[in-house]
């Protein structure tokens, strides 16, 4: 049997109502090892004004780099606030392996759904200051100059990370067509 | 059973693109620069597990979640989630929410003048079962003016937010109602050329799931995509 997947649509601007009852910010409840780390950005639109009616989710492994552990799902649900930013608490990912057996670099999977939008985004963040970036196969597939919209840049204290979703223009973030 | 490698890729004319100006809001947030295409890795081939829990059994039915009835006509919607190659989705979260009877949200950035209804909140949620069947009692919502061009209507519709069981199959939809004149018009209904795929997106009125002297019954099946079956060893070019 083959059958065609359902036609994607947009979340629209009263996402909050259907979505928001599930809001997961922190992740990492205590005692869950690994490396605690924030991460921070803005949404901002073709006019770099903020997008305040969003809604971002990422989906990570845990420091030992398995998804889906009995202690740490490792999904996130935030909802931009008036000033287009999200925000998530959770620990450093550890490396799964890609299509070739070979190591990934730690990195966390985003979607992002938004009204303007018929269907979600799909990116990736990286960590600043990785080695195992510069062998990720996965970076490899991005043009270069354009890489650094991946990698997420340290803030202020230990473990803050900023990442931010460009939609459009010259800094615009990397998209995948997942 | 195989190792799952990739999930296919849409057929064309099935999925929009990011641009469609017809969706004005589409032009400042649409990506310009090309997509990179993403293998599936462990990443892409795995997802969240929701239960019951954060899921309330009760959460299926919009209609007893005030102290009232809400206004409307009460409907049943229901259907299944199966993948591309026809396998049932099961125990995955299903999220809906949708405007009340007289085409209006209980949100701060509703302006309609309609009426809320303190009766109807609007949103639900359930897990399907092992068959990948999912169930909602609702109230069928109302059309809602929208600002994309002149005297632009919303048709009635039902918003769908599914998982699967990975993120590549994750995916948010609008479930729509049979006959409705105002589909003609309406820019995401019509966001993707393929007839076939706009016509999956609408109900139909279904007498199996119909109770009598209480709610019409609308079916809406949702299809998430399904993993790629060619065994390794026989696709083309591939040396391994």
């Amino acid at each position: 049997m083959s059958l065609h997947a359902t036609t994607s649509q947009t979340v629209g601007p009263y996402l909050h109502i259907g979505l928001t009852w599930l809001s997961i910010e922190k992740l990492a409840l205590a005692g869950v090892p690994g490396e605690r780390i924030s991460i921070e950005g803005r949404i901002l639109d073709g006019d770099g004004e903020p997008v305040n009616d969003a809604l971002v989710e990422i989906w990570q492994a845990d420091s030992r780099g398995i998804y889906g552990g009995k202690r740490f799902r490792g999904f996130g649900r935030s909802a931009t606030d008036g000033d287009g930013r999200f925000r998530f608490q959770t620990i450093k990912p550890g490396r799964v392996p890609g299509t070739d057996g070979k190591m990934q670099a730690p990195h966390i999977g985003v979607i992002v759904f938004m009204r303007g939008q018929l269907k979600h985004l799909v990116s990736r963040v990286y960590f600043p200051g990785e080695p195992a970036n510069a062998n990720d196969p996965v970076l490899a597939l991005v043009p270069a100059k354009r890489r650094g919209t991946l990698i997420a840049k340290k803030r202020g204290k230990a473990g803050a990370l900023e990442w931010n979703v460009i939609l459009q223009g010259k800094d615009e973030t990397v998209f995948f067509d997942s | 059973m195989p190792r799952i490698t990739e999930y296919r890729r849409p057929a064309a004319g099935t999925q929009p693109d990011y641009l469609f100006p017809r969706y004005a809001s589409t032009v400042k947030r649409a990506p310009t620069q090309p997509l990179v295409l993403l293998p599936h890795t462990q990443t892409e081939l795995t997802g969240p597990v929701f239960g019951y829990g954060e899921v309330k059994r009760s959460d299926h039915d919009l209609t007893k979640q005030h102290a009232g009835d809400p206004i409307g006509e009460r409907i049943i919607v229901s259907g299944r989630v199966l993948d591309e190659n026809g396998r049932p989705v099961p125990n995955t979260l299903v999220e809906i929410w949708q405007a009340n009877s007289a085409g209006r949200y209980p949100h701060r950035i509703d302006q309609h003048d309609a009426p809320t209804d303190p009766n109807f909140t609007g949103a639900g949620r359930c897990l399907t079962d092992k068959r990948g069947n999912y169930r909602f009692v609702t109230i069928r919502p109302g059309a809602y003016p929208w600002r994309n061009h002149y005297n632009a209507w919303r048709p009635a519709h039902i918003h769908f937010s599914l998982f699967g069981q990975a993120m590549v199959q994750r995916l948010v939809t609008q479930m729509y109602f049979p006959g409705d004149p105002l589909l003609a018009e309406d820019p995401m209904f019509n966001c993707v050329p393929d007839e076939r795929a706009r016509q999956r997106l609408i109900s139909t009125l279904d007498w199996e799931t119909t109770i009598p002297e209480i709610a019409l019954g609308y079916r809406f099946d949702v299809v998430l995509r399904g993993p790629e079956e060619t065994p390794m060893e026989n696709r083309k070019g591939d040396k391994r």
